[in-house]
């Protein structure tokens, strides 16, 4: 948890639970991100880390538990409406890119802050190119994304994220699908959005990448966050067993 | 991360397996276009073609053979009716364009009601497309046939409804129930993810619909789309049981106006080669849109 008794978290977890049907797949998560802070969580397959992602965002509703981001208490919103005015707030970027594959990149980046948040098309067109440029892909504007390699789409999901200029991101996995070449250039477009003070909360495999960028490290097993803190503190000297038994197996 | 490696290295796996790639390639096409159908579809070939222009040639031949000395020859009693046949295969083409363009308007909004999060609305709507799909074509043409009046008066001004007319709107309900059918296995055919996409971007529930998944439907909906136009268009002589005058209709006029034995035959395979004619193109058209759609998607 966060110690940082100055500023209020912009993002706080409290005791979530959260089941599919009758499989309970969160069972009582709570963890805090200050803004700017950038959190990993790691862990075995089917510990609810996407999951937890989901909750953030609304896309998948609690049963117990509270959620708040920034202004919004998330496991109190009911209506679209609501929910729409949250994920203007917080973008997410998935695994699988899902990148819209009708639409050209640059159309990729433009379509939310032109239909959803009604901006000037010419000011979308600037900061769109603006950010396809920042994410390396100025030359690939217009290809679609079928014709983009696994690394290319991904940082063109990042971009279409960012372009709602939104107060929190979610990484689900995002390099989980890449080849390990494309790793790296996702990864580096991560860590300069968390060096610019994006608030990051991040699912990942790469150990050594959640040490480089976390501030704070979750490792969550079972439904539940099993040990949490620094990455220097987790990953070199972990308190329990099963932190130990899951880290010597992937380090 | 191991699962998902694993599925990924699977996927291309499967895509180099060099042996089976022919076969294969087919049996894809053929299952992705029948699962997009709903039903196994039969397709127009060129022999078909070659077959009815043999059936046709020879009814003009034991035609002319029954017919002995002192009849003028069967090609030019053909030709002489064939303005009244083309007036009557105008109709069966009107009612064809009209029927497939009511249908597909308002079986868009069937087939994305049957998506509907509103449970009453899925339900009607499945009931309908399937009520329709499966109810005998003839049995709706009858019904409109005799359910929709002959005319209405509205605000003391008498509008007459021709039979073509309602033969139109029996024809639109099957296919509004088909192209329903083949919107919803559109949609649905989209994964789950472009949704959840669309809704972390904060996109609505009908924009997502409208500006994200149904373009992308467009290129799976076509090809079942335009076969669906053929069979409807081979379904419109079916008006000619209740008395709409399109070409089937004619032809049975123009038989019994020349009252000559072994005509049938004749008259009958040149009629099918006239839809022949027109169905032909458009099963190629769609078979090429099909192989270029399976391609790239």
């Amino acid at each position: 948890m966060t110690t940082d008794s100055e500023a209020k978290p912009i993002v706080e977890l409290i005791d979530v639970h959260q089941s599919f049907g009758h499989v309970e797949v969160l069972k009582g998560i709570s963890f805090g991100v200050k803004k700017g802070g950038v959190v990993c969580i790691i862990g075995p397959s089917g510990a609810g880390k996407s999951s937890l992602l989901r909750c953030i965002n609304g896309l998948v509703p609690i049963q117990k538990g509270s959620i708040r981001v920034a202004s919004f208490e998330v496991h109190a919103l009911k209506t679209d409406a609501e929910k729409i005015a949250l994920r203007k707030e917080v973008s997410m970027v998935f695994q699988q890119y899902n990148l819209f594959p009708h639409k050209t990149a640059l159309e990729n980046v433009m379509m939310a802050p032109l239909h959803v948040l009604k901006e000037d098309p010419k000011e979308v067109r600037e900061r769109a190119v603006a950010l396809l440029t920042k994410v390396g892909l100025y030359d690939k504007q217009n290809t679609y994304p079928g014709e983009l390699s696994g690394g290319q789409q991904q940082r063109v999901a990042i971009a279409r994220s960012l372009a709602m200029r939104p107060e929190v991101m979610l990484f689900d996995e995002v390099t989980a699908a890449l080849d390990p070449e494309t790793v790296k250039e996702v990864l580096n477009t991560i860590q300069e959005l968390a060096r610019e003070g994006m608030t990051c909360i991040l699912v990942t495999h790469e150990m050594r990448f959640a040490r480089e960028i976390a501030d704070e490290v979750h490792f969550t097993d079972g439904g539940k966050i099993v040990e949490s803190g620094p990455p220097a503190e987790l990953f070199d000297h972990p308190r329990m067993e099963r932190t130990r038994a899951f880290l010597s197996q992937v380090l | 991360m191991t699962r998902e490696r694993i599925a990924h290295t699977g996927g291309a796996a499967t895509r180099v397996l060099p042996v089976l790639l022919p076969g294969a390639a087919h049996l894809t096409r053929t299952a992705l276009r029948e699962r997009a159908h709903g039903f196994a579809t039969w397709r127009l070939r060129g022999s078909h073609g070659v077959v009815l222009m043999l059936a046709f040639l020879l009814g003009c031949g034991m035609a002319q053979a029954q017919a002995g000395p002192g009849y003028p020859s069967i090609l030019a009693t053909i030709w002489k009716w064939t303005p009244l046949l083309a007036r009557g295969f105008v109709f069966n083409l009107a009612i064809s364009f009209l029927a497939m363009a009511i249908g597909t308007f308002a079986g868009f909004f069937l087939g994305s009601a049957q998506i509907s999060l509103l449970r009453p609305v899925r339900g009607t709507a499945w009931f309908t497309m399937n009520f329709f799909r499966n109810a005998p074509w003839l049995v709706l043409l009858f019904y409109c046939m005799f359910l929709i009046p002959f005319q209405v008066t509205v605000f003391g001004v008498t509008i007459p409804i021709p039979d073509w007319t309602k033969a139109v709107f029996g024809l639109a309900l099957p296919v509004m129930a088909n192209v329903a059918e083949i919107v919803r296995g559109a949609i649905q055919s989209i994964p789950t993810t472009q949704w959840e996409a669309a809704a972390s971007l904060a996109f609505n529930r009908r924009q997502t619909l409208w500006m994200i998944i149904i373009p992308q439907c467009i290129k799976r909906m076509l090809p079942p789309w335009m076969n669906l136009y053929a069979i409807l268009t081979m379904s419109t002589v079916l008006a000619s049981i209740v008395g709409v005058n399109e070409m089937m209709t004619q032809t049975q006029r123009a038989l019994s106006a020349e009252s000559r034995p072994g005509l049938l035959l004749a008259f009958y395979s040149y009629v099918l080669l006239w839809f022949f004619a027109y169905c032909y193109p458009i099963a190629r058209w769609t078979v090429r849109l099909e192989a270029r759609y399976a391609v790239r998607h």
